[in-house]
């Protein structure tokens, strides 16, 4: 196994030094022909929406590691922080092609951007004509990386370290690249039948959410649950981790324009009014149901109406926004609270329930909700007089439900064939933290 | 010697602690707990999972006195610590066979003090 990864890492490294030294020619060629297109504002902005995005890896890091118990924390930070680093060495060697390459059938792109291969500092007129093509990629490559991180939250504090590394390498290639081909790589059929995916709703939210569903089930249950599970370790993190996934939003959403623009104005404040009256409307159930407000709810409602603008962020006016926020604070309260209690399924920190719940609701929101007047590229929506973009909209959401959760799951029983997905019993018990990595969050003596 | 366990209401701690001081009891040991007594706990609710049957935070104080000041000992604590609530804790109080202070050697009731 250890010689196997070896061998693998030499061979892909000795064939990326031979690639870079072509890429490298080849750039130098077109460098002073095309640079005259590249917009400094726009560039500026989608560098810095990038970083922003990068954070809301750590920031979600936080907000599941507040919510685990004090045994597991480091296995979900260590989780989240390996995504990061591995899912960015995957884009770079065939993730990005795969994604948005040269169209295969519209199913998928092809791998002539491996390694980066031409990817360089003149603009992809398809993508961002006023921007460098490697920011574009840089930008792609956070998505990439949170978007199987936000899967975490389903099998928190049972999954092996060795088996989460190994499904979600075969999952952003098998799973994550093709989606996001369909919606957002140039010629990919769901794009080309029309489909509104501003940032991410079905390629990060519907995806992540709908393997976060295959894996509470393929996994079970964690020991004790559901009564016998303490509450979360620590809400302050959990509330700074919120915290982070809002601000770091704003790069998500309004970069997705890839233009300092109006539309990324437009989309920077939908997505605010959003988050902000998802996170209200779910505290006054809270309050309805519970008699208080929760602080977790709050947090919870606030990041499910930032995934469910997430679709719609460049489509939708502010009116617009604030019916998809109430939608958000409804649905996935009602999965969360409720559906789940009743189906007895274990998806731990809700990645499902928010995010998936969310995801599906935001994509057929903007079927509802879209407008020309906010983007003269898009489309109308139910709201403004054209019905046949909500039926694309529920497509997406079929194709891509039914793609991540079938995939998904199998991928998952694949790796526990091959190498078993969860701890065993006495692990579990023992702590991921310790079992897993030989550490402690927390010291209790100094 | 006695050694005296006293389980109180976390925010009552500095008025047991000043009622010791004025009786010149000056060594305590005080620890953060959680515990569960008549008075129940409130139950959290987490996305709407319920927690049943919470334990509710306490502070534990022990001291290990002579005789003479047993009474005293119990007076303040009881003084400090009584809002007449339900939850206001308990004290016990336990034979000492020994104490040794660790710098010194000196044991019995010259290492108490």
């Amino acid at each position: 196994m250890r010689l196997t990864l070896a061998i693998a890492v030499v061979v892909l490294l000795t064939a990326g030094t031979g690639i870079c030294e072509t890429q490298q020619l080849v750039q130098a060629g077109s460098l002073t022909s095309q640079n005259s297109t590249i917009d400094t504002g726009d560039t500026a902005w989608v560098l810095i929406s990038a970083a922003l995005v990068m954070l809301m890896t750590p920031g979600l890091a936080f907000f599941y590691g507040g919510l685990v118990r004090r045994k597991n924390m480091l296995s979900v930070l260590m989780q989240c922080f390996m995504a990061l680093c591995i899912i960015s060495i995957q884009w770079v060697v065939c993730g990005y092609s795969l994604s948005f390459g040269p169209d295969k059938h519209g199913i998928i792109g092809g791998l002539d951007w491996s390694f980066l291969n031409g990817v360089g500092m003149t603009p992809n007129a398809a993508y961002a004509p006023t921007i460098p093509h490697e920011v574009f990629m840089m930008f792609q490559m956070m998505f990439a990386v949170i978007t199987p991180a936000l899967i975490i939250g389903a099998f928190a504090e049972r999954m092996k370290f060795s088996a989460f590394v190994i499904f979600i390498l075969l999952w952003a290639t098998i799973v994550y690249a093709p989606v996001t081909h369909w919606l957002w790589g140039n010629d990919g059929f769901l794009k080309n039948m029309g489909a509104l995916d501003f940032a991410g709703g079905a390629v990060v939210h519907i995806n992540a959410g709908m393997t976060a569903l295959a894996a509470a089930l393929v996994l079970g249950r964690r020991q004790g649950y559901p009564n016998g599970i303490s509450p979360p370790h620590n809400l302050p993190f959990a509330a700074l981790g919120a915290g982070l996934l809002w601000f770091g939003w704003f790069g998500f959403n309004a970069g997705s324009a890839l233009k300092a623009s109006g539309l990324a104005g437009n989309a920077f404040a939908v997505t605010h009014i959003a988050g902000a009256v998802a996170g209200v409307t779910w505290s006054v159930l809270d309050w309805l149901r519970y008699k208080k407000p929760t602080t977790l709810g709050m947090i919870t409602g606030a990041v499910a109406g930032l995934a469910a603008v997430t679709p719609a962020s460049g489509y939708v006016t502010p009116i617009g926004a604030i019916c998809i926020g109430i939608g958000a604070g409804i649905f996935p309260w009602l999965v969360v609270t409720c559906l789940k209690t009743k189906l007895g399924y274990d998806d731990s920190l809700d990645a499902f329930g928010v995010h998936g719940i969310g995801g599906i609701w935001g994509v057929i929101a903007t079927g509802l909700w879209a407008t020309k007047t906010i983007n003269p590229d898009g489309a109308d929506g139910l709201f403004y007089g054209n019905p046949a973009q909500l039926w694309i909209q529920l497509k997406v959401v079929l194709f891509t439900v039914v793609y991540s959760f079938v995939i998904g799951f199998v991928l998952l029983k694949f790796v526990d064939v091959v190498i078993k997905l969860r701890v065993s019993e006495h692990e579990e018990r023992v702590g991921l933290d310790l079992t897993q990595h030989r550490e402690a969050a927390y010291t209790l003596i100094d | 010697m006695k050694y005296i366990i006293a389980v109180i209401q976390p925010d009552r701690l500095d008025e047991v602690l000043k009622r010791l001081e004025e009786k010149e009891i000056h060594l305590v040991t005080v620890s953060n707990v959680v515990g569960r007594g008549r008075q129940k706990g409130i139950a959290e609710v987490y996305r709407g999972h319920k927690e049943q049957g919470s334990l509710l935070r306490k502070v534990k104080i022990e001291i290990a006195v002579n005789e003479a000041f047993v009474e005293p000992t119990i007076k303040a604590v009881i003084d400090g610590a009584r809002t007449g609530q339900i939850g206001d804790g308990k004290i016990f109080v336990l034979d000492l066979p020994e104490c040794i202070r660790i710098r010194t050697g000196e044991k019995g009731n010259l290492a108490i003090g």
